[in-house]
């Protein structure tokens, strides 16, 4: 109920009731934006500063590994031969008339290393790893185990943060080498079908087009990938609030940021190592 | 010795501590009473440090906590056992693992023969079998996960222990065995404690002194005699709610 400008709550109480106006929000939104990026550095430098504990991450990292790695292959793989061969019946689609047909294995392998195994392999980890992060550790917030920790005199990133931020890191560049080689070996056989090429043009077309830096730049967009689907939902995980549904706000938010930074990341990163 | 000065606290607009004054002696079992909601486990998260107050000084032992650096304030902390209304157990970790995490000196820590040594004691401490080292969380009765929880407060021997609402969420059986573990705990550990409560009963029984909370101020403090014996309409107001004539059994 309105009147004149202010709002009455339903203890009669009165409060001025807010204009909402477009420079209002764009401030409220900037200094949000803001206050985030504060504390994911304020987090990251928290990180590098517990990394001197290794005694006490080493262990758990291993444990994170396991379930980053060993967990996410069967989903990596099985994407990226998807990929792979879809790239290649695509290109066959394309690739029709005078374009020699050695061409068409150098746009499928480089296509794989170069977008299709880290994106894809990211994207996926962000859904899979991510929102089991954010879900944990805002689990963990909620129920106080994480204030527990501090009680004891432990720090809650040594303990939770990096163990998860390293073995995702160190983890997600080794799976996108299995994505790279199951694309490359699905798509190579797809093109069999597709492009009716031999393995001999296939081999030969990946030899023309396909450089060392291009395993490395598929390499460092690994890493950053890596650390955006782990720093991103400890972050959300860590300032959970309010409950369950806190748990799932955060969970959500947690993909979506991540695969958001992931294709930004991807923009980035082609323009400056690439250009 | 833990001294609280002029301690504010708000959320938002919700103003939860407006000016609480309390000492606790070295050695004391002190009790904060109070309706729920009242900010009694909000106080004592600023004992450790867990939260820091808009206004006021926190001083345990001559040291300010607001102003200790993240490693002193790990090195108070490990000298203050705390534990939580709901056991705040780590649930991926078994209970040896979480009382374990207890043990605050990392050389110690890293001494699995010292820890399988010192679990067994705390176990022993707060009166659970040896066999339930290997259980999980989710194995346990409410009544254990508090135990457990205080098993891993201890197991780091702090000067300090501070229950958060120990006895909340537990049957009366339940309940007066918890009571009676921290009169034990206190006759055997030699600690200062600090519990937060609204169970009466439960704190007359064991606290030296307690505290009234009402509205974000200490509202009285006293014996359990002095309580019981004081016209101080609050005082009056919440023990007859719990006890109505009843006699109130003092430690």
């Amino acid at each position: 109920m309105t009147t004149s400008g202010w709002r009455l709550t339903t203890s009669y109480q009165a409060i001025p009731e807010e204009r909402v106006s477009v420079p209002l929000l764009v401030g409220r939104w900037t200094l949000r934006g803001m206050s985030h990026v504060g504390r994911v550095s304020y987090l990251l430098y928290e990180i590098v500063r517990g990394l001197g504990e290794w005694r006490i991450w080493i262990p758990r990292t291993v444990e994170q590994g396991i379930n980053v790695g060993y967990g996410s292959l069967f989903i990596v793989l099985l994407t990226a031969s998807f990929a792979g061969g879809v790239v290649s019946l695509q290109t066959g689609y394309q690739f029709t008339g005078s374009i020699p047909v050695y061409f068409a294995a150098g746009v499928i392998v480089k296509s794989i290393i170069l977008e299709m195994g880290p994106v894809l392999t990211a994207l996926i980890l962000a859904g899979r790893i991510g929102a089991r992060y954010a879900a944990e550790l805002g689990t963990m917030r909620v129920t106080e185990q994480i204030d527990a920790l501090e009680s004891l005199g432990r720090s809650p990133v040594t303990h939770l943060v990096i163990p998860r931020v390293v073995a995702g890191t160190l983890l997600l560049p080794v799976l996108v080498i299995f994505a790279n080689i199951m694309g490359i070996a699905a798509g190579w056989f797809a093109s069999k079908g597709a492009l009716d090429i031999s393995n001999a043009d296939f081999a030969f077309g990946v030899r023309f087009w396909v450089e060392p830096f291009d395993i490395w730049y598929s390499m460092i967009k690994s890493f950053f990938f890596g650390l955006a689907v782990t720093v991103v939902p400890c972050y959300m995980g860590f300032n959970t609030q309010q409950g369950a549904e806190g748990v799932g706000r955060s969970t959500t938010a947690a993909v979506v940021s991540s695969s958001v930074l992931i294709l930004f990341l991807d923009a980035v990163l082609a323009k400056i190592l690439l250009s | 010795m833990i001294q609280l000065r002029q301690i504010r606290k708000a959320f938002g607009d919700n103003v939860v501590l407006d000016g609480v004054d309390l000492t606790i002696q070295s050695g004391e079992t002190a009790v904060l009473l109070g309706p729920s909601g009242v900010g009694k486990s909000v106080l004592l998260k600023h004992i450790n440090g867990l939260l820091r107050p808009d206004a006021g000084e926190v001083w345990v032992d001559n040291l300010l906590v607001g102003q200790l650096d993240k490693r002193q304030l790990s090195q108070l902390r490990s000298r203050i056992g705390y534990v939580f209304q709901f056991g705040a157990l780590f649930d991926s970790m078994d209970v040896f693992e979480n009382v374990r995490l207890g043990i605050t000196n990392e050389d110690l820590f890293q001494d699995m023969d010292y820890c399988r040594t010192r679990i067994q004691a705390c176990l022993e401490h707060v009166n659970l079998p040896s066999d339930t080292v290997v259980k999980y969380p989710s194995d346990l009765s409410g009544g254990m996960k508090k135990r457990v929880g205080i098993a891993r407060a201890i197991a780091g021997e702090p000067d300090y222990l501070l229950y958060d609402e120990p006895t909340s969420g537990l049957d009366p059986v339940n309940a007066d065995i918890i009571d009676a573990l921290v009169e034990k705990l206190q006759d055997e550990l030699n600690v200062t404690s600090i519990l937060v409560s609204h169970d009466v009963r439960g704190s007359f029984r064991v606290a030296d002194r307690l505290a009234l909370l009402k509205d974000g101020k200490v509202v009285a403090t006293g014996t359990p005699g002095e309580l019981r014996d004081s016209d101080n309409q609050d005082v009056r107001e919440f023990l007859e709610r719990d006890f109505g004539s009843s006699t109130v059994t003092e430690r």
